[in-house]
C-alpha cells in the first residue's frame, strides 16, 4: 500500500493523480539485461578459470584478483539489474549508495583498524597465558 | 509425567521461574495485576473495546500511532523510573554493615532493566512517536509512505516492551548492564534466561525501529508538499530525516551483533567467547558502532523540537537556518566515527585513541553552533515563557554542562581516570535528560494541542519543569563528585561511609524528579478536565510557523483537504503574511489507507516466538514461527487496503471548521 494515501500533486485541481511515477528512474531494456548478464557471466567465469587453472603465481594474488572481480561484479549488478545511476529517483538512490558505502567502509575499515590495534597491544602473550591470568 | 516429557513441553520453564520468594517482585506483580484488572474492567464496563480496536489499535493513521508510541513511552518511563528509585534508595543506605534491601543478584537486573527500558522503550518510542505525529503534518502529507508498516512497527515495539516486562514475573532479566558485554553475557557466565530476554526483546523491537526508520525517510523524501525543497523543510523534519538515516544505517549492526551473540548462546559458536578464537572485544567494538549513532538518533529530533519551539515562542525566524541544517548533517556523519571513545581503556594504542578522541571533540563544534543559533534566535525576540520555552531554556543550561563534561571524557588520558565511574553516569544522564527528555517534554507540551485540540495545564507543566530541573541537579551533580573521587558504576554496596552523604543527596534529587513525573501526568489530567477552557479552536494556538498549524486541532483524518503549496521556510508563517485564504469549496473525495489488525496479530505472534526461544520450548517456537510467516503471507492477500472519504464527508468536516473559525472572528 505504498504511499496509498498520498497525493503528491498541486493543491486544487489534480488532487487525485497520486504519486505513481518515479522521476527519471530507468526501467531497463532487454539490451541492458543481456549486457548485464553477459558481463556477469564473464566476471564469474574468470575467477573460476583463475582458481581451476592456477594461472597466477601465488594464491594470495589469486585471492586479491577474485575479490577485485567480485567488486566489479557488484557494480555491474547495481547498474544493469538495479538500474542505479546518478539520476534515478532524483539522485536519491545515488545518495543512499554513497552513504551506504561510507558507512560500510567506516564500519569495516574502522573495525579492522581498531581490532588490529587491540590485537597488537593486548594479545601479545599467547592466548594460553592469558587464560592463566587470574 | 516423565521429566523428559515435561522438559519437551515446557523447555526450561518451571515453577521456580515464578519469583514467589522475592517479596518486592510479588508486591509489584500484585500492583500490576490489580491495576491491569481495573483497567480491563473499566474498558469492559464502558464498552470501549470495540472503539479501541477500530479507532486505535488497528489504526494506520500516523497521528494515532504517534500518540500510542508516546503513551507506551510514558508507561515504560514509570517502570524505568521505578528501577531508578530502587537503585537510588539502595545506594543511599547500603554502607558498611547495612546490606540494603536489594541483593546484588537483584540489583544487577535492576540497573540492566533501567538502561534497556529507558533507551529502547522510553526514549526511542518518544522520538518515533513525536516524529510520526508531526513530520507528515509538517511536510503537508496525508499519512506516512507505508501506513500499514507504521502500525506494524509500533506493535513490534510494543512486543519488545512486553517481552521485557514478562521477565519481571517469569524468570529474570539480564544481569549484565544495558549492552550485555560478553564474556559476562555468554553462556559460561549467564546460563539463565536473563540475557535471552534481553536479546529477544531488542530483536523484536529492533524490527519495528528499523522499519519505521525506512518509512519516515521515504515519507520525507517522497511526500513533501509541492514547493518544499530540502532547504525549505522545517528543522524538525530535517533532524528527523537525519535521525532516521542513522536508524537505518546503524540498527542492522545491532541486529547482527545480537544475532552473533544468540548464536554463541544457542548454537555453541565462539564469536565472543574467551576460548577457541572468540574475541569479546569484537562485540564491544561492533555494538558501539551502533551505540554511538544511537545517542544521536535520540538527541537530533530533540534539537529539532527546540528549533521549532524557540522560533515559535520568540516570534522570529530561526537564526541561521542553513547553518542549523549543515550542523545536523555534520553531526550525522561524525556520529559514525567516534564509537571507540566508549572503550579507550580497552587497550588501543595512542594513534587509535587520539583519532577517536579528536573526532569526538570535533562534534562539539556543530553542536555548539546550534546552541548559538538558538541563543541568537532569542536575542531581541519577543520571548513568551510558556512551558515548552521553559523546557528549552532549561535544556540549554543543562545540556551545555553535559556537553562540557563530554568533551572532558573525550580526552583519552582523562578517560582513563573517569572510565566506568559515576562521572560517566552523571555525564550521559546530563545529556540524555537535559537533551532528549527535556526536548521530548517540550515537544509533547508544544504539539499536544495539535494532537488533541486543547492545551495542557500550564501550572502543573511549570511545576513539572521546576521539579525536573532542580531534581536533575540534585540527583546527578553528586555523581560527578563521586566519579571524580573514583566511585565506579553498578555497585550495590559501599564500605566508605564518607561517600554516603552524596548518595543521600542524589536520592533526594530522584524524589524531586518523581514529583516532576507526577506533575507531568497531572498537567495532562488537569488539562483534560479543563479542556473546554484550554480548547484550541483556531488550530494555531501558539502563533506557529510551520504547516502543521495550518490545519485544525486535532487535524481531520486526511490532515489537509488540499495539499498546501510551499514558497518559503516557515510555510505557514509565510501563508499568514501573504493573507492566505482557506479554501471553502471544491472539495473532492480523498483516497486513504484502511485500518488493519495484521500489525497486532504479527507482533503478538512475535512475542510468542520470542518467549518460546527464551525458554527453549522448541515445539512452540516452530509452530509460532510458521504461524508468523503464514500470517504475514495471508496479509499480503488482503486487497481491501484503501477507501475514499466521500466528498460530502470532507465538505461536512471542512464546513464545521469554517463555522468554528467564523465564530472566533
Amino acid at each position: 500500500m505504498s504511499a496509498a494515501s498520498h497525493d503528491a500533486h498541486h493543491a486544487h485541481e489534480h488532487n487525485d493523480h497520486g504519486h505513481g511515477h518515479d522521476e527519471g528512474g530507468a526501467h531497463g531494456s532487454l539490451k541492458d539485461y543481456v549486457i548485464g548478464f553477459v558481463l556477469a557471466v564473464i566476471l564469474t567465469a574468470i575467477p573460476f578459470w583463475l582458481v581451476m587453472a592456477d594461472v597466477l603465481p601465488s594464491h594470495q594474488m589469486t585471492a586479491v584478483a577474485v575479490m577485485g572481480l567480485a567488486a566489479i561484479q557488484v557494480i555491474v549488478h547495481m547498474i544493469y539489474f538495479l538500474h542505479m545511476n546518478s539520476r534515478s529517483e532524483g539522485g536519491w538512490t545515488m545518495l543512499a549508495l554513497v552513504f551506504t558505502l561510507i558507512v560500510v567502509v567506516v564500519t569495516l575499515a574502522g573495525s579492522l583498524w581498531v581490532m588490529h590495534n587491540l590485537d597488537t597491544h593486548m594479545m601479545a602473550p599467547m592466548p594460553h597465558d592469558m587464560r592463566e591470568v587470574p | 509425567m516423565s521429566p523428559d516429557l515435561v522438559k519437551t513441553i515446557f523447555g526450561r520453564l518451571t515453577w521456580d521461574a515464578i519469583p514467589l520468594h522475592e517479596p518486592i517482585l510479588i508486591g509489584t506483580f500484585a500492583m500490576v495485576a490489580l491495576g491491569g484488572i481495573t483497567v480491563l474492567a473499566a474498558l469492559t464496563y464502558f464498552k470501549v473495546w470495540g472503539y479501541l480496536w477500530r479507532e486505535w489499535l488497528t489504526s494506520v493513521d500516523h497521528k494515532k500511532i504517534g500518540v500510542m508510541y508516546i503513551i507506551l513511552a510514558i508507561i515504560m518511563l514509570l517502570r524505568g523510573f521505578a528501577d531508578a528509585l530502587m537503585m537510588r534508595a539502595q545506594q543511599a543506605i547500603a554502607f558498611g554493615d547495612a546490606a540494603g534491601y536489594l541483593p546484588p543478584h537483584h540489583y544487577d537486573q535492576v540497573f540492566t532493566a533501567h538502561g534497556v527500558i529507558m533507551i529502547f522503550f522510553v526514549a526511542m518510542p518518544l522520538i518515533t512517536g513525536l516524529m510520526n505525529l508531526v513530520v507528515p503534518l509538517q511536510i503537508g502529507a496525508r499519512d506516512v509512505a507505508f501506513p500499514f508498516l507504521n502500525n506494524f512497527s509500533f506493535w513490534m515495539t510494543v512486543g519488545g516492551a512486553i517481552t521485557v516486562m514478562l521477565s519481571l514475573f517469569v524468570g529474570e532479566f539480564a544481569r549484565t548492564g544495558w549492552l550485555a558485554y560478553p564474556p559476562l553475557s555468554g553462556l559460561a557466565y549467564s546460563p539463565d534466561v536473563g540475557v535471552d530476554y534481553y536479546i529477544w526483546s531488542l530483536q523484536i523491537a529492533g524490527v519495528g525501529t528499523t522499519l519505521s526508520g525506512i518509512n519516515l525517510i521515504v515519507t520525507i523524501v517522497k511526500m513533501r508538499a509541492p514547493g518544499m525543497s530540502l532547504m525549505k523543510m522545517p528543522v524538525f523534519t530535517w533532524t528527523s530525516l537525519c535521525s532516521n538515516v542513522l536508524i537505518v544505517a546503524s540498527f542492522p549492526i545491532l541486529t547482527a551483533v545480537l544475532a552473533l551473540l544468540s548464536s554463541d548462546r544457542y548454537l555453541g559458536t565462539n564469536f565472543f567467547t574467551n576460548d577457541f578464537g572468540g574475541n569479546p572485544m569484537m562485540y564491544v567494538n561492533l555494538i558501539w558502532i551502533w551505540g554511538h549513532p544511537e545517542v544521536y538518533i535520540l538527541v537530533l529530533p530533540a534539537f529539532g523540537v527546540f528549533s521549532e519551539v524557540v522560533s515559535t515562542f520568540c516570534s522570529k525566524r530561526l537564526f541561521g537556518y542553513s547553518s542549523m541544517v549543515y550542523a545536523t548533517v555534520v553531526i550525522t556523519i561524525l556520529s559514525y566515527i567516534v564509537w571507540l571513545h566508549h572503550f579507550f581503556t580497552m587497550g588501543s594504542g595512542a594513534s587509535v585513541n587520539s583519532f577517536f578522541g579528536i573526532t569526538t571533540m570535533i562534534i562539539s563544534i556543530p553542536t555548539g553552533a546550534k546552541i548559538f543559533n538558538w541563543l541568537f534566535t532569542m536575542y531581541r525576540g519577543r520571548i513568551r515563557f510558556e512551558v515548552p520555552m521553559m523546557w528549552t531554556v532549561g535544556f540549554m543550561v543543562t545540556f551545555v554542562i553535559g556537553g562540557m563534561t563530554g568533551v572532558l571524557l573525550a580526552v583519552p588520558p582523562a578517560d582513563f581516570v573517569l572510565h566506568n565511574s559515576l562521572f560517566l553516569i552523571a555525564h550521559f544522564h546530563n545529556v540524555i535528560i537535559g537533551g532528549v527528555v527535556f526536548g521530548m517534554f517540550a515537544g509533547i507540551v508544544y504539539w499536544f494541542p495539535k494532537a488533541f485540540g486543547f492545551k495542557l495545564d500550564p501550572f502543573w507543566g511549570k511545576l513539572s519543569f521546576w521539579f525536573w530541573q532542580i531534581g536533575f541537579f540534585f540527583a546527578f551533580m553528586p555523581l560527578y563528585v563521586l566519579g571524580l573521587m573514583g566511585v565506579t558504576r553498578r555497585v550495590s554496596h559501599f564500605e566508605d561511609h564518607s561517600l554516603q552523604i552524596w548518595f543521600v543527596i542524589s536520592a533526594f534529587g530522584a524524589v524531586l524528579i518523581l514529583f516532576g513525573i507526577i506533575s507531568f501526568v497531572m498537567q495532562m489530567v488537569v488539562g483534560f478536565m479543563k479542556r473546554e477552557q484550554y480548547a484550541d479552536k483556531t488550530g494555531d494556538p501558539w502563533g506557529g510557523r510551520t504547516l502543521e498549524w495550518s490545519t485544525s486541532s486535532p487535524p481531520p483524518a486526511y490532515n489537509f483537504a488540499f495539499t498546501p503549496v510551499v514558497h518559503e521556510i516557515d510555510a505557514w508563517h509565510d501563508m499568514k503574511q501573504r493573507g492566505y485564504v482557506r479554501p471553502t469549496t471544491g472539495f473532492i473525495p480523498i483516497h486513504m489507507p484502511k485500518n488493519t489488525g495484521a500489525g497486532v496479530v504479527l507482533a503478538g505472534i512475535s512475542v510468542v516466538v520470542g518467549f518460546a526461544m527464551i525458554w527453549q520450548i522448541w515445539w512452540l517456537a516452530v509452530i509460532s514461527f510458521v504461524a508468523l510467516v503464514a500470517s504475514a503471507i495471508i496479509h499480503t492477500f488482503n486487497f481491501k487496503r484503501d477507501y475514499y472519504i466521500p466528498a460530502e464527508e470532507v465538505v461536512r468536516v471542512e464546513d464545521a471548521r469554517t463555522e468554528a473559525l467564523r465564530s472566533l472572528a
